[in-house]
């Protein structure tokens, strides 16, 4: 079990395996990608009151609780260079920030789009859309403070310890709708108790929030293997790749 | 001589810093000359109706306090760093946890705490009811107490950089935002009538919160910074 752990310090290999898991796991998403649009977009029934302008839910949603998780994902793996020292945990920080900013833009230009036909307008100052907008803000202020350094090991501790201060924000960006309720609706999937949502808008949305976590963790992965190749461009085993013709 | 104990060197510390702050006397005047300065920018570009700058003054101020605040955050670990005391500091075996709660108490006591003793002149100037000055005060006393914990993160992340300036008020504006929430949340409940207890409780919920554990993120970036 620790021969796993210690191989995981090791970029070849963790470009290896990457590599691999991408082979299966990227063809899976884009196939639940578009099961999910499709089934969402077409095969469900028009929303009640808002009719068919709800259905961008399938994209604002899985974008908003994927934006969250990355955060979550971010700052663990600072939490982990900076506990272990590890190099591929910094390599992960550092991928991860990007794809969390673009999804979280992904999430607030969905609502944008959603809020203008629903409540009239494309921008409201509630809770739920301000917090997301503050978790943009984070991710910014990560990767804009990772640029800032020159030695890019100090770079990856400090922008660890900003990702980390900055969890704390995550529980009141939860909690936000609860304190601050004003326009946004409440959660409407419980892990506990009924949803307030009908099953047959359930189910493709669950997909789709599968699907986003999958191509969440693609383009980690992929980020990361662009990372590593640009990291250790003098060593012997991307030039052995490059000269391979990138065949792992 | 025998090395100070931590809480005899703490508050060596910080007599100190409130020493070299009181040698210049200019660096305590400028934040409060800032918060006089843009006070008077916002009657300029709002317009000058007593009725409406009331209903804005509650924000206002707490935005300049905000402000201000950010701005001389910036300087706490300058000059230690420049000359070298800052690594001396970390070299010295002395809890650095204390230590670095000795600059943020500096740093509160000539910012924070001048600008909520002066903040009733200006609620009087943007014509904030008078039954709402007692909360301004004390969101102002807890809440800048946390913008200073906060704001030192963002300085120990920064300090060894050329340009932290702009880069400062990127990391550090997020996270002040809650502050300004519940901050002016408290005086616009004091303005309505409302009680702003509870929003006042939440602020010492935050001060609570950041004090145990801002002074491990901004050691913890001081490090990085001096390892830099």
């Amino acid at each position: 079990m620790w021969t796993f752990f210690h191989k995981l310090g090791s970029p070849p290999w963790l470009y290896g395996i990457s590599g691999s898991i991408l082979r299966w796991l990227l063809p899976l998403t884009l196939l639940a990608l578009a099961t999910g649009l499709v089934w969402g977009l077409l095969f469900t029934a028009p929303d009640f009151r808002q009719g068919n302008s709800y259905r961008i839910i399938y994209i604002h949603v899985p974008a908003a609780v994927v934006a969250l998780a990355g955060y979550y994902v971010m700052a663990l793996a600072g939490a982990i260079n900076l506990i272990w020292k590890m190099k591929m945990a910094d390599v992960a920080m550092r991928s991860a920030a990007p794809i969390g900013a673009a999804l979280t833009f992904i999430a607030l230009v969905t609502g944008a789009i959603w809020g203008k036909p629903t409540w009239g307008t494309w921008w409201v100052w509630d809770a739920r859309i301000t917090s997301m907008l503050i978790l943009l803000f984070l991710y910014l202020g990560v990767i804009a403070l990772y640029e800032a350094f020159d030695n890019k090991e100090a770079a990856g501790k400090a922008c660890a310890v900003l990702s980390l201060v900055g969890m704390v924000n995550i529980p009141i960006i939860y909690k936000s709708v609860d304190w601050w309720y004003s326009l946004h609706q409440p959660a409407s999937i419980k892990f506990t108790g009924e949803s307030s949502i009908d099953p047959s808008m359930l189910y493709p949305l669950l997909l789709m929030i599968g699907a986003f976590y999958a191509l969440f963790t693609c383009c980690l992965l992929m980020n990361m293997r662009a990372e590593l190749l640009s990291r250790e461009a003098r060593t012997n085993w991307v030039r052995k790749l490059a000269l391979s013709g990138g065949r792992d | 001589m025998s090395a100070p104990g931590p809480l005899a060197f703490c508050l060596r510390l910080l007599r100190r810093q409130l020493i070299l702050a009181v040698r210049r006397p200019i660096e305590i005047g400028n934040p409060l000359l800032f918060f006089a300065m843009v006070v008077a920018l916002f009657p300029l570009g709002l317009g000058p109706a007593p009725d409406q700058l009331a209903s804005f003054a509650p924000g206002i101020l707490w935005i300049i306090a905000l402000l201000s605040n950010l701005l001389t955050s910036d300087a706490v670990f300058r000059s230690d760093f420049d000359d070298g005391s800052l690594e001396q500091l970390l070299l010295s075996p002395q809890p650095l946890y204390l230590s670095v709660l000795a600059y943020i108490a500096a740093h509160w006591l000539i910012t924070g705490l001048l600008l909520a003793l002066v903040s009733p002149l200006f609620a009087l100037m943007l014509n904030l009811p008078a039954g709402a000055i007692g909360s301004l005060m004390a969101s102002l006393l807890l809440g800048t107490a946390v913008l200073s914990l906060l704001g030192c993160i963002g300085a120990a992340l920064t300090v060894g950089l050329k340009r932290g300036g702009m880069l400062i008020s990127l990391l550090i504006l997020p996270l002040y935002m809650p502050v300004l929430i519940f901050g002016s949340a408290a005086v616009k409940a004091a303005v309505i009538g409302a009680p702003a207890g509870p929003y006042l409780a939440l602020l010492g919920a935050m001060l609570c919160l950041a004090i145990a554990l801002a002074p491990l993120a901004i050691a913890a970036g001081l490090r990085i910074s001096i390892d830099a």
